[in-house]
């Protein structure tokens, strides 16, 4: 056993258990409760102790009982050197180091001495600290949305740190802002122009690009390759290129400020990435059945009905489900495009709510909550299928 | 036969795949090219209105004669810039009257006004009276002379449809002090996007790959930033970082960390003082280039993910039994298996990042040094309203894009080579 593996497994581990430490508290914090010290010095020292401590008691007694003991010793420590927090901190903290102590828990004089030992350590831990910050950083923005959707303007300001919620005062209080938002602020209107949009260009695009993708990817006719070589180099074109001259067309032909001219911009911008994503799913058909269907006397059309189709619906819903996508979340068309509130799609009608005058924040948040819910919805429901969309499809994004 | 057969073959390509061509050709092929022409024109954002000749119809009964009418049309050209030629007026009327008296631009014929008005200078303005007289005793209902609608028609110019061209647009773009500063803006937000998503999907990749409680839950969660809408993602993220009541800044004086809140999207530079040395940070632009790679480091996670899993489990128990030891293995096994996909993911982001538009301009809107070339495609296009600068931009990007897409297919073919 070398002194510099058992230094580093103190060092490390403890370390590890502060940062922990430290994330509840910011968590605690956000709670509206008054914490503004993380005690470094006195957790971080006494950590070491109880670290050493788990090494020399080894496997001689029951794993449970000694880590149960070491979390208890820990929280108990923990309690007396902060004040005035509530028992449910504490009972976070026991948790926490609970968790801690049942990692550590193998760690013992033989593990220490074998080759590699502490980096192994290392990595254990950036692991699992990675997964907590990871979870922690993606998830905050998520959540402070919510929670500032169910705030009023006057206790948003009086503590911007307390994110938490009073379920005491009564649902129809704390869905205000969203009956303000769908009722003052149109968003049920706005929610049914992004709907039909999304879900028109996910109908117009598989209408055009089942029919391209099928005679790219089993016909044979001249400049083929040429074609499917320009249909990922297309793709690639951003929409920043396309918006100055889309725009002076569109407002020449009065087709600003319609639905129409949102829908057919949208299905040409994603026809090539459906046409690109269906076509590799439709080569890896077995040709022998189309050929079966050509016995029978069946016709082009025959064929992708009858037997492209039906074999093909999981590619078809994976393209059908990131075109939704695309088109929910899209920002800037419908900015260039839609300047009257009566075609806006939710995207744009939030940006104008938070360019407009002075729009509480409560009310900007539980608009971007009914913008974001559901297409994580979706995505959580469909994840399987819009994964693979996105795998396959995020040569863009 | 079997060249008939090819030959039907090839018509029910073509007609399949005609419609999605045309559209994408309408919608993305022809603005690319349209923009080379717009880039060479002095167009400006109110010189796309079609000027056009406008009425507005009066109906006024005359004072003790109520068998006679007039009738009042104001005439004015919409445009403010532009005239337009021979302006033709037409205008239907009921069956039991008639004009008195008519200047000679007019003639009214079965039921018909019809008037040739020449051509109308740009902010024209005329008013055209007519007095109408009933033919059978009839009273005039004033409501149905003004159901009817006049019909006005006239050429004008189409400033886009001219041959006039100039090279100015090009001229200010290049010449403009701040391009040079655009352009490292550009590439400095692009490459340091591109590499911090790349790293932090490889950290995220290396962590979901091994075995944990909520393991498929944790791979869900790590795609919400890219899946979410950039809208609300960037409004939620400007309240985070809000100086006077944001939470992060709350936060750090809360801990005391920093004494005062920092304006972390509204500050340009901060002076860091490292070792002794002060350097200056482009403070606004690094907090968007986190938010940037917040936002995509899912998708290079997504795509590293899928390599990890695909690396056969023998070489790492090889190596283990060589008594290698992790970061060995990393170094040694890992990266180079993944390497292909990095580079991959590395064009593609790069080519993305360098076209962001939407995230700087919900985050900043471009202002405190993160303009970027995007963003000044929609200053120059829309805020100042010089349509022509705004093109020659977005052929600067063009280009840039060219030249990126010739290496990424340069290494997608290498890779095709290699496999």
């Amino acid at each position: 056993m070398k002194i510099k593996n058992i230094f580093t497994y103190c060092f490390i581990s403890s370390l590890f258990l502060f940062s922990l430490i430290c994330i509840w508290k910011i968590l605690v914090t956000l709670q509206g409760i008054e914490l503004i010290n993380f005690n470094f010095n006195k957790l971080f020292i006494f950590g070491i102790i109880l670290c050493l401590i788990n090494l020399l008691i080894g496997k001689k007694l029951n794993l449970n009982i000694k880590i149960t003991i070491l979390a208890l010793l820990f929280s108990i420590f923990d309690y007396f050197i902060s004040i005035n927090l509530p028992i449910w901190y504490s009972f976070g903290i026991f948790l926490i180091s609970l968790f801690f102590f049942n990692n550590i828990k193998n760690y013992d004089k033989n593990f220490l001495s074998k080759n590699h030992s502490s980096q192994k350590l290392f990595f254990n831990f950036l692991t699992l600290f990675g997964i907590t910050l990871f979870s922690f950083v993606i998830l905050f923005p998520f959540y402070m949305m919510l929670v500032t959707s169910f705030k009023t303007q006057a206790l948003l300001l009086l503590n911007p740190l307390d994110f938490s919620i009073n379920f005491a005062q009564g649902l129809p209080e704390l869905f205000k802002s969203y009956f303000i938002v769908f009722k003052d602020y149109n968003f049920g209107r706005y929610m049914l122009t992004s709907t039909i949009v999304s879900l028109g260009t996910v109908i117009i695009t598989l209408i055009f690009a089942i029919p391209a993708a099928y005679a790219v990817a089993r016909l044979n006719f001249f400049g083929k390759n040429f074609l499917s070589t320009s249909i990922l180099i297309i793709y690639l074109f951003p929409a920043i290129v396309l918006v100055i001259p889309l725009y002076t067309i569109f407002s020449q032909l009065g087709l600003r400020n319609s639905i129409e001219g949102l829908l057919i911009v949208y299905t040409a911008t994603t026809l090539p990435v459906a046409i690109y994503m269906l076509q590799g799913y439709f080569k890896s058909i077995p040709k022998e059945l189309e050929e079966a269907g050509i016995i029978d006397g069946q016709n082009w059309l025959g064929i992708i009905f009858k037997i492209i189709l039906p074999l093909s619906l999981p590619a078809i819903s994976s393209v059908a489900l990131y075109v939704f996508m695309i088109a929910w979340n899209e920002f800037l068309f419908s900015l260039m495009f839609l300047d009257r509130p009566n075609t806006f799609t939710l995207s744009r009608a939030i940006q104008f709510l938070n360019v407009g005058a002075e729009t509480p924040r409560q009310y900007l948040m539980a608009g971007s909550v009914v913008v974001t819910l559901p297409i994580l919805i979706i995505f959580v429901y469909f994840e399987k299928y819009l994964v693979s969309g996105l795998t396959a499809g995020s040569v863009k994004g | 036969m079997s060249t008939k057969l090819a030959k039907i073959e090839k018509r029910t390509a073509y007609l399949l795949i005609l419609p999605s061509f045309l559209l994408v050709f309408s919608i993305i092929l022809f603005p690319i090219f349209s923009n080379i022409w717009i880039s060479f024109k002095n167009v400006e954002l109110k010189d796309l209105r079609i000027p056009e000749p406008r009425a507005k119809k009066l109906v006024k009964s005359i004072k003790d004669n109520p068998n006679q009418i007039k009738v009042i049309y104001k005439l004015r050209n919409s445009s403010l810039t532009q005239e337009i030629t021979s302006v033709k007026f037409k205008d239907k009327y009921p069956d039991n009257i008639e004009p008195i008296s008519l200047n000679n631009k007019c003639q009214f014929k079965s039921n018909l006004l019809k008037c040739e008005l020449g051509n109308w200078p740009k902010k024209y303005r005329e008013n055209l009276e007519i007095v109408f007289q009933n033919t059978n005793n009839q009273e005039i209902s004033k409501k149905e002379l003004k159901s009817y609608k006049p019909k006005l028609s006239g050429k004008s110019q189409n400033i886009l449809l001219t041959y006039e061209f100039t090279l100015n647009n090009f001229k200010k773009v290049i010449k403009d002090k701040a391009f040079i500063d655009l352009l490292s803006t550009t590439f400095y937000y692009t490459f340091f996007g591109t590499i911090g998503a790349i790293v932090f999907g490889i950290l995220a990749a290396q962590m979901v790959n091994q075995k944990f409680f909520g393991r498929t839950f944790m791979r869900s969660v790590l795609l919400f930033p890219y899946v979410a809408p950039v809208v609300a993602l960037a409004y939620t993220w400007e309240l985070l970082l809000d100086p006077t009541s944001g939470t992060l800044n709350n936060l750090l004086i809360n801990y005391q960390i920093i004494d005062g809140p920092i304006n972390l999207l509204g500050q340009k530079y901060v002076t860091l003082n490292i070792l002794g040395f002060d350097f200056k940070l482009r403070l606004a632009l690094t907090t968007v280039i986190i938010f940037e790679i917040w936002r995509y480091f899912p998708l290079a996670f997504l795509f590293i993910l899928a390599r990890l899993q695909a690396v056969p489990k023998e070489l790492y128990e090889a190596a283990d039994v060589d008594g290698a030891n992790p970061i060995q293995k990393f170094l040694n096994i890992t990266l180079p298996q993944i390497l292909a996909v990095i580079s991959i993911l590395f064009m593609i982001r790069f080519i993305w990042n360098f076209n962001k538009f939407e995230d700087i301009f919900l985050l900043t809107g471009g202002a405190s040094g993160t303009r970027t070339l995007p963003i000044n495609v929609y200053q120059q296009g829309f805020s100042i309203g010089d349509i022509g600068m705004g093109s020659a931009v977005s052929i600067v990007i063009v280009v840039f894009l060219l030249i990126f897409m010739f290496i990424y297919f340069k290494l997608l073919g290498k890779r095709a080579d290699e496999n």
